[in-house]
């Protein structure tokens, strides 16, 4: 499996992702700088956490409009399978590639912890090894968190089976005290209407490791992987 | 040569406002065999500033002990550098922002996030972690929630978006610090060992690189600001104040470190305290060299600045370095890419002087020695104060209600949770940290190995302030077991020591004895200080901080998986109290809390007991015998153990506990130095009582783990889910949201 992460001027968890890739498919993801109007053809294309070109305006917005942001987007509608993780799904709501938008947590504040989150559907790419339902633990950190879009989208997106993780209790239960930052209906992750784009705010990158004291990342990014294979 | 410079008339108030004495003055003409301009005033006066010239602190420096098989680079250089072994070094460094900090919080506390990583990224070092040690005044003051909510968001707001982990510190509350809270910001950062960049100039001609933001008006007079007393008129000093941007600081640590994997450059400085004054004048005076500089090539971000505008502002993210000539293409290629602005803008000599330019005329004309090694240096006249007599024991009612006590403590503005600060630090981004805020250390894989650096930043200002040299050797000797208590060897230290006027002879006492403390436990611990900062002058009305010689300390763990939280592990195992109990209760946070005063003798230091129960724990580390560990200090016992319950979710049957002569309150919160709870595995109890036998180490089986409370001697229960919500609500409630 050949990954591609996308870096940008800002970009800082580029090398966390990029070592869990390699640690679940054995091979090294291409790094692709935000200059490069075209890359190798890749399986997976993963745009990864931080603060691209600084996000001194709305978060991801800058990064949406970058010569290579054109070149994912047009590979992405193509169906070439994209991972969005924090900052990488604010970008994606920003290209217009996921629906809804992530605003401002509901605290004000930056967030840093760990969260709860229930597989809502085993039928993607991205979640096929896990059974609606189960729980992962993942950590959070971010500021605009907050996911929003009409009750209509939401609706849909429900209808539909393309929320892909709610912040939930360790028991699976949805309650506004495991929500870490106000998202509508305790959604974590969302995904196009093929379920080839993935958008999530945890980082599984950060648990992927005993030693780090979880493995959920592991599990999630091995199971991508063999997807993939 | 001199007759290029054109002078102006020096005002004595002009000398005033540049906070220069008239003997300094007077040692300044003769440096300069003529009368300054405007500019040459300005960069006198930052570089013979306290900040910058540690003249009132520098006899006193001398005393600690800064060399060990395993230092690499001591004090002196932009941050201290550690052989950490398999040919990589660790390099790290504190440094207050404490003014600032008081007058605009949150970009006050950012930009001390900025300067610290820019001292350790310009070392060659890849920064792995900050931590920070924050005071604040009473948390009833009007002022505290806005400093408190400014300088947190700030320090994340950096940290968080540069993709550094913010993994550790501490925060104190103290009426003292009302009106001048202090700012501690360190990074630590792993470079190879044979990879080290200095500030050392080198070779005639080579260019002068400018990197990094633009220079703007920003920050002009901040080291001035630093050295001087705070007053009513202080938060006009607002433009001061500089404004961070940590994408830009983000670029140039990526510039850097990818520039520095190639052989282009010579010397290496950031530009804070001073700015481009004494990045380019410390420079060229370590290499004993000349400097040239031609400031209409300065980047810069407003029109009209005047040379004595560019040499002394502060604007953030920028870095000076040589070059050697054949580099230049090199560096230009990898600034383009980061998209930073760069410029030549001078040329190394020969000559032992800096030249400045612009305009086609010379604007300034210095000899560097003078500016460098010849600033005026105090022993400034110092009062001891009396020792303080020990607390007795008896003046106190008896403790009658341990569990209302506990709670108390536990919900105290001192002992509860951090979760309200540090879940807004970014500690888990590079994916490498291994035990996270809430313990006694944090403890960050060196990336790519097995190996990790454990690192803590302790004082107890109350102690200090009872007994200055009691208090600055309890600060070391609590880094040191911090670091202990998660597995890891101390190395050594950096120190941020925080005081108020020097001039007066009560504070100079403090200093000096703080550093003759700190000395004497840095060396009989083997945990030399290898970087570190003075700020002095903290006080507002007249009115001091309380002593705060901060200590920052690393340790090495080899393997990151041998790592010990204090987390209660599981039902059955034993716990065993290692150091010995008076019950001490002199300065104690029991004191304070439960009877509001602030008195007696802080706990004495016994730094061979302390080495002894050290190594003995960190000898059953390595045997794999210890499950969990914690280190008693503010709360004492008690505290301890309601800790490790609530990090484990287990409670705690407390049964071999005996009261000392000093009582009950003593015994359950005395603060006595040197000791550790550690959780085993029952047959492992007949080995280490053996084994602490030997070593003369005292150790006492004093419960077991199980259940789901703190059960005391007589049967109080407290549950561990009582004592989260006490120590949980505690401070969201203080900064209004509870």
């Amino acid at each position: 499996m050949k990954a591609a992460v996308i870096v940008f001027p800002g970009s800082n968890c580029d090398r966390d992702v990029a070592v869990a890739l390699e640690q679940a498919s054995g091979q090294k993801p291409a790094m692709v700088w935000h200059r490069e109007s075209d890359f190798e053809p890749v399986d997976l294309i993963v745009l990864p956490g931080g603060f691209a070109y600084g996000d001194y305006l709305r978060v991801g917005a800058m990064a949406a409009h970058s010569p290579v942001v054109r070149e994912v987007k047009r590979r992405a509608e193509r169906g070439v399978p994209t991972l969005g993780i924090c900052n990488g799904f604010q970008v994606l709501t920003e290209t217009g590639l996921l629906p809804g938008a992530l605003m401002c947590n509901a605290s004000l504040k930056f967030v840093c912890t760990d969260v709860n989150c229930r597989v809502e559907t085993g039928q993607s790419l991205f979640t096929s090894a896990f059974s609606s339902g189960e729980v992962l633990r993942w950590p959070v950190a971010h500021h605009d968190g907050n996911y929003f879009a009409s009750a209509d989208t939401l609706d849909r997106l429900e209808a539909e089976g393309r929320i892909a993780f709610r912040y939930c209790e360790p028991d699976g239960d949805l309650t506004e005290t495991a929500n870490p930052n106000g998202s509508a209906r305790n959604i974590a992750g969302v995904f196009n209407e093929t379920k080839s784009i993935l958008g999530l705010m945890p980082h599984p990158e950060r648990l992927a490791d005993p030693v780090l004291g979880g493995t959920d990342g592991a599990r999630f990014f091995a199971a991508l992987v063999e997807a993939l294979a | 040569m001199t007759a290029a410079v054109k002078s102006k008339e020096i005002s004595e108030a002009l000398i005033a406002e540049h906070g220069l004495t008239r003997e300094e003055y007077q040692r300044l003409l003769k440096a300069l065999g003529r009368a300054p301009n405007l500019t040459e005033l300005g960069i006198f006066s930052v570089m013979w500033s306290e900040h910058c010239s540690y003249k009132s602190s520098k006899r006193w420096l001398k005393l600690l002990p800064t060399e060990a098989p395993w230092v690499i680079q001591g004090p002196g250089e932009n941050a201290g550098v550690i052989d950490i072994g398999d040919g990589l070094a660790a390099v790290f460094k504190i440094e207050s922002h404490n003014h600032p900090s008081f007058i605009e919080p949150y970009q006050g506390a950012a930009t001390g996030v900025g300067g610290i990583l820019r001292d350790v990224f310009t070392m060659g070092a890849r920064p792995i972690a900050n931590l920070n040690a924050l005071r604040f005044g009473s948390p009833d003051h009007p002022k505290t929630r806005h400093l408190v909510a400014g300088v947190v968001a700030g320090i994340g707001g950096y940290g968080n978006c540069v993709g550094i982990p913010t993994v550790g510190g501490e925060v104190n509350f103290h009426p003292a610090y009302n009106g001048n809270i202090l700012v501690n910001a360190m990074t630590v950062g792993v470079a190879r060992a044979d990879r080290i960049f200095y500030a050392r100039a080198a070779g005639v001609g080579n260019p002068v690189i400018y990197v990094g933001a633009k220079t703007g008006r920003d920050g002009i007079h901040g080291a001035t600001m630093a050295s001087a007393e705070f007053n009513a008129e202080a938060e006009e000093k607002r433009p001061t104040v500089q404004v961070g941007d940590p994408f830009t600081e983000k670029l140039l640590l990526e510039a850097c470190l990818e520039l520095m994997a190639t052989d282009a450059i010579v010397a290496i400085q950031d530009m804070g305290a001073a700015g481009l004054t004494s990045s380019s004048v410390e420079m060229a005076g370590k290499g004993g060299m000349g400097i040239e500089l031609d400031l209409d090539r300065v980047p810069m971000r407003e029109s009209g600045m005047t040379p004595y505008e560019l040499m002394l502002s502060e604007s953030q993210e920028r870095m000076l370095m040589v070059l050697k000539p054949e580099g230049r293409e090199r560096a230009r290629a990898i600034f383009e890419k980061w998209e930073l602005d760069y410029a030549e803008i001078g040329r190394l000599t020969d000559t032992g002087r800096l030249l400045l330019r612009a305009r086609g005329d010379v604007v300034a004309d210095i000899p560097l020695a003078p500016l460098v090694n010849e600033a005026p240096l105090y022993d400034r006249p110092r009062s001891t104060p009396p020792a303080p007599r020990p607390l007795d024991p008896a003046s106190l009612p008896p403790l009658k209600d341990p569990k209302a006590a506990l709670l108390k403590l536990l919900g105290s503005p001192a002992l509860c949770s951090r979760r309200w600060i540090w879940e807004q630090y970014d500690h888990t981004v590079g994916a490498d940290t291994v035990q996270r805020p809430g313990g006694d250390a944090a403890v960050v894989r060196v990336h790519g190995t097995r190996k990790a650096l454990a690192m803590t930043t302790d004082c107890t200002p109350r102690y200090c302030l009872a007994d200055p040299r009691s208090g600055g050797a309890q600060a070391v000797a609590e880094a040191w077991r911090n670091l202990v208590a998660v597995g890891s060897r101390p190395l050594a230290i950096t120190n941020n020591l925080n005081f108020g006027n020097p001039e007066r002879p009560q504070i100079m006492g403090q200093l000096a004895g703080a550093i003759e403390g700190m000395a004497e436990a840095a060396r009989a611990l083997d945990f030399p200080v290898v970087s570190g900062n003075v700020s002095l002058y903290n006080e507002t009305e007249g009115r001091a901080i309380l002593p705060t010689p901060v200590i920052g300390g690393v340790g090495l763990l080899e393997d990151a998986e041998r790592s010990v939280t204090l987390a209660l592990k599981a039902p059955g195992n034993i716990l065993l109290l290692v150091g010995e109990t008076q019950g001490h209760l002199g300065q104690s946070l029991y004191l304070r809390e439960l009877h509001e005063a602030e008195d007696g003798a802080p706990p004495p230091v016994d730094l061979a007991a302390e080495r002894r129960n050290g190594e003995f724990v960190l000898a059953q580390m390595k045997a794999g015998r210890i499950l969990a560990c914690h280190d008693l200090s503010d709360g004492g016992l008690l505290v301890a153990l309601a800790e490790m319950a609530m990090a484990g979710g287990l409670g705690v049957e407390l049964d071999g506990l005996r009261a000392p002569p000093a009582g009950l309150a003593g015994l359950l919160f005395g603060e006595d130095q040197g000791r550790y709870v550690v959780e085993i595995s029952a047959v492992e109890a007949e080995k280490l009582v053996e084994e602490a036998t030997a070593r003369g180490v005292s150790l006492l089986r004093i419960g077991q783990v199980g259940g789901t409370a703190l059960t005391l001697p007589g049967g109080t229960l407290i549950s561990v889910s009582e004592m989260r919500s006490v120590h949980e609500a505690a401070l969201p409630r203080l900064m209004g949201e509870g």
